[in-house]
């Protein structure tokens, strides 16, 4: 652990604090000196142009890879070197871009799973089946079917993972995570391949997880959703952040636009303006 | 099948159930017996290879975790059980003490051949559990010199039996008019023992520890990212199946009095994994099934191939060995056609197999 002294300065109001990320592969700058601070309750967008480091930040973040340099603050304690699994520990959930379910497990199991993290018994509570272990099991069935209900799949509690439709598998990769009790939701293009309907009713999922409390990164390609639902967005492009504010201010940012649409179209806007 | 076992719908014939078979199987070794007692003895060996694989379906078919050298940890309890209950260091301690630490020293053995494992998969994790299988016999073979401590090829003899107070498990004593010889008290202990690994796996499977183990097999990145420790829960795996091999281990020992290296071949680790594949990863009756089946069918061929090629060609064409893995591979190769996932499958393991392509979903 380095001294407190090292740490970046952060308000209490700030529950994730990333400082001078820097990530490398081979040839590649994922993430070069990336900079941002997540306030408590807030709905915190991450978007930028394929391949700008959006995943790889969240890869970083939660430890499946260890950043070449920088540290990130989460609730007042560095994160530096910790393990997946510690870090979930720590209160950050997260979902995967390619839905990583517990595919041939019913959809209970895998939010059960998720309740790993927070329940003790051990071999021999599972041997012994002593009182507490008994109502620590129930009180894990009954959370994940609390769980499923939030998210809107309660109806499909027994049916295999993989046999749920794509936006229910989306949203119970989102049950999963909350079942960790997260401080952070950490969501990776949770509306991928949904369509408006779907979208729609998850960006009402994503409003009412964060007025009970849960702060959420969000990586979104969805512009119209990003855009409604968050309240302050960070944009990269490769690997580097070109803007930090209100949906509505980055939208303008010339540098965005230019990211996005290519150099000559924003001048263009700019000129059209 | 199921209604018999099933004491919440139907409790009447549930327990009628159970008290027929609980029944059947504690009369079982007299009706053996009658037969020769040899039978008996090859149940109890039937019985020690249940343990083993039960034991080994906690790491391959529970944790998903590929292990071919299994049969070390038998060997490791084997040759504690001989080392402090024989003539050979002169020690005889109490089978109930050596048994606990038989398991606790196949359980630091399994912790030890895990550490070093961890990020291994699939294929790699196989070749490198058989490379420790063989490791461990290599020594038991080599470690009669500078100082003898197991004795060498030469393997350790004169073992003590059980023994409780004065009940020596290698006499036989007239109880009730019925004549207890040894093998039968051994299969009434070893059915008590079954009784309690067989709760403790059903139990396992079905708890916080279980369904974590679960969760790797499936996808050991999305484990990890629910806040699984991984290695932890890989190193339990291995540490609960290696002291179940232990505890066979020190039970074999004392049933034959006599062990060597030799009765722990790579062969006997693809038995035991045989069996759990067979019967069914994952599914505790299965593997029981898986188990009894390989244990009895060479013993079964070896008595009964011999008459039949007498009676058809006047005499013996194909040596019984020789039948017995023309047959073994020909199941196996049928097995893979028609039941890929086992004879009764795991629920999980059955949905896995499935559909094609749904094994490449979870890696």
């Amino acid at each position: 652990m380095s001294a407190p002294a090292a740490l970046p300065q952060v308000d209490a109001g700030t529950l994730l604090a990333g400082r001078g990320i820097n990530k490398r592969f081979g040839g590649v700058q994922a993430l070069s000196e990336v900079n941002f601070a997540i306030r408590r309750g807030e709905i915190y967008g991450l978007i930028g142009p394929n391949g700008a480091g959006k995943t790889s930040l969240f890869n970083v973040l939660t430890g499946i890879y260890t950043p070449d340099s920088g540290t990130f603050v989460f609730a007042g304690a560095p994160l530096d070197g910790l393990k997946p699994n510690e870090v979930a520990h720590r209160g950050i959930a997260r979902t995967f871009q390619n839905i990583r379910l517990f595919a041939n497990l019913t959809a209970l199991e895998n939010v059960m799973i998720g309740r790993h993290v927070r329940t003790r018994a051990g071999v021999f509570g599972a041997m012994l089946r002593n009182p507490a272990t008994v109502a620590e099991e129930r009180a894990i069935e009954q959370r994940a079917f609390e769980l499923l209900e939030y998210v809107g799949v309660g109806r499909r509690a027994n049916d295999l993972a993989r046999f749920l439709p794509y936006g229910d598998q989306r949203r119970l990769e989102i049950a999963r995570a909350l079942a960790t009790d997260p401080k952070l939701l950490a969501l990776d293009e949770p509306a991928a391949g949904m369509n408006a309907t779907e979208t729609g009713s998850l960006k009402g999922l994503l409003e009412r997880i964060r007025s009970d409390g849960t702060t959420i990164l969000l990586i979104e390609h969805d512009m119209k959703l990003v855009m409604s639902v968050c309240d302050r967005v960070l944009v990269l492009d490769y690997g580097k952040k070109i803007a930090e504010g209100t949906a509505g201010a980055v939208q303008e940012d010339p540098a965005v636009i230019s990211a996005y649409l290519g150099g000559d179209v924003a001048l263009n806007l700019k000129g059209a303006a | 099948m199921r209604a018999l076992f099933d004491t919440k719908s139907n409790p009447a014939l549930a327990w009628v159930g159970l008290a027929v078979i609980g029944l059947a199987l504690l009369a079982l070794p007299f009706a053996l017996a009658a037969v020769g007692t040899a039978w008996v003895r090859i149940t109890n060996l039937a019985i020690l290879f249940v343990f083993l694989a039960l034991g080994l379906n906690i790491v391959v078919g529970f944790a998903g975790l590929l292990d071919l050298g299994y049969i070390a940890f038998y060997a490791v309890g084997a040759y504690v059980y001989a080392l402090l209950a024989s003539p050979h260091f002169g020690l005889h301690l109490p089978f109930w003490v050596i048994l606990p630490i038989g398991a606790a020293v196949a359980c630091l053995f399994g912790a030890l051949l895990g550490a070093p494992t961890l990020k291994l998969r699939g294929d790699y994790l196989a070749i490198v559990t058989l490379g420790f299988g063989e490791i461990i016999r290599i020594f038991l073979n080599n470690l009669s010199q500078p100082v003898n401590i197991t004795n060498g090829p030469q393997g350790v003899t004169l073992i003590d039996p059980f023994r409780i107070g004065s009940l020596n498990f290698r006499d036989t004593e007239t109880f009730l008019g019925l004549a207890f010889s040894g093998p039968i008290k051994y299969y009434y202990f070893l059915l008590a023992v079954l009784l309690v690994i067989i709760v403790i796996n059903l139990r396992l499977q079905d708890s916080r520890i279980g369904r974590a183990w679960e969760a790797i097999r499936e996808d050991e990145v999305a484990a990890r990212a629910m806040g699984i420790n991984t290695r932890n829960m890989k190193l339990l795996a291995f540490a609960m199946g290696a002291s179940f091999g232990g505890i066979a281990g020190g039970m074999f020992s004392a049933m034959q009095g006599f062990i060597s290296p030799e009765s722990f071949i790579l062969l006997e680790s693809i038995m035991v994994l045989a069996m759990v594949v067979l019967g069914g990863m994952g599914n505790v009756w299965g593997v029981i099934v898986g188990a009894l089946l390989l244990s009895f069918a060479p013993e079964v061929l070896r008595y009964t191939v011999e008459p039949v090629q007498q009676a058809l060609f006047g005499r013996m064409l194909v040596e019984p060995e020789v039948i017995r893995m023309l047959l073994f591979g020909f199941a196996l190769v049928l097995m893979m056609l028609f039941r890929p996932a086992g004879l009764l499958p795991s629920a999980t393991r059955k949905r896995e197999l499935e559909t094609p392509g749904a094994a490449a979903n979870g890696r």
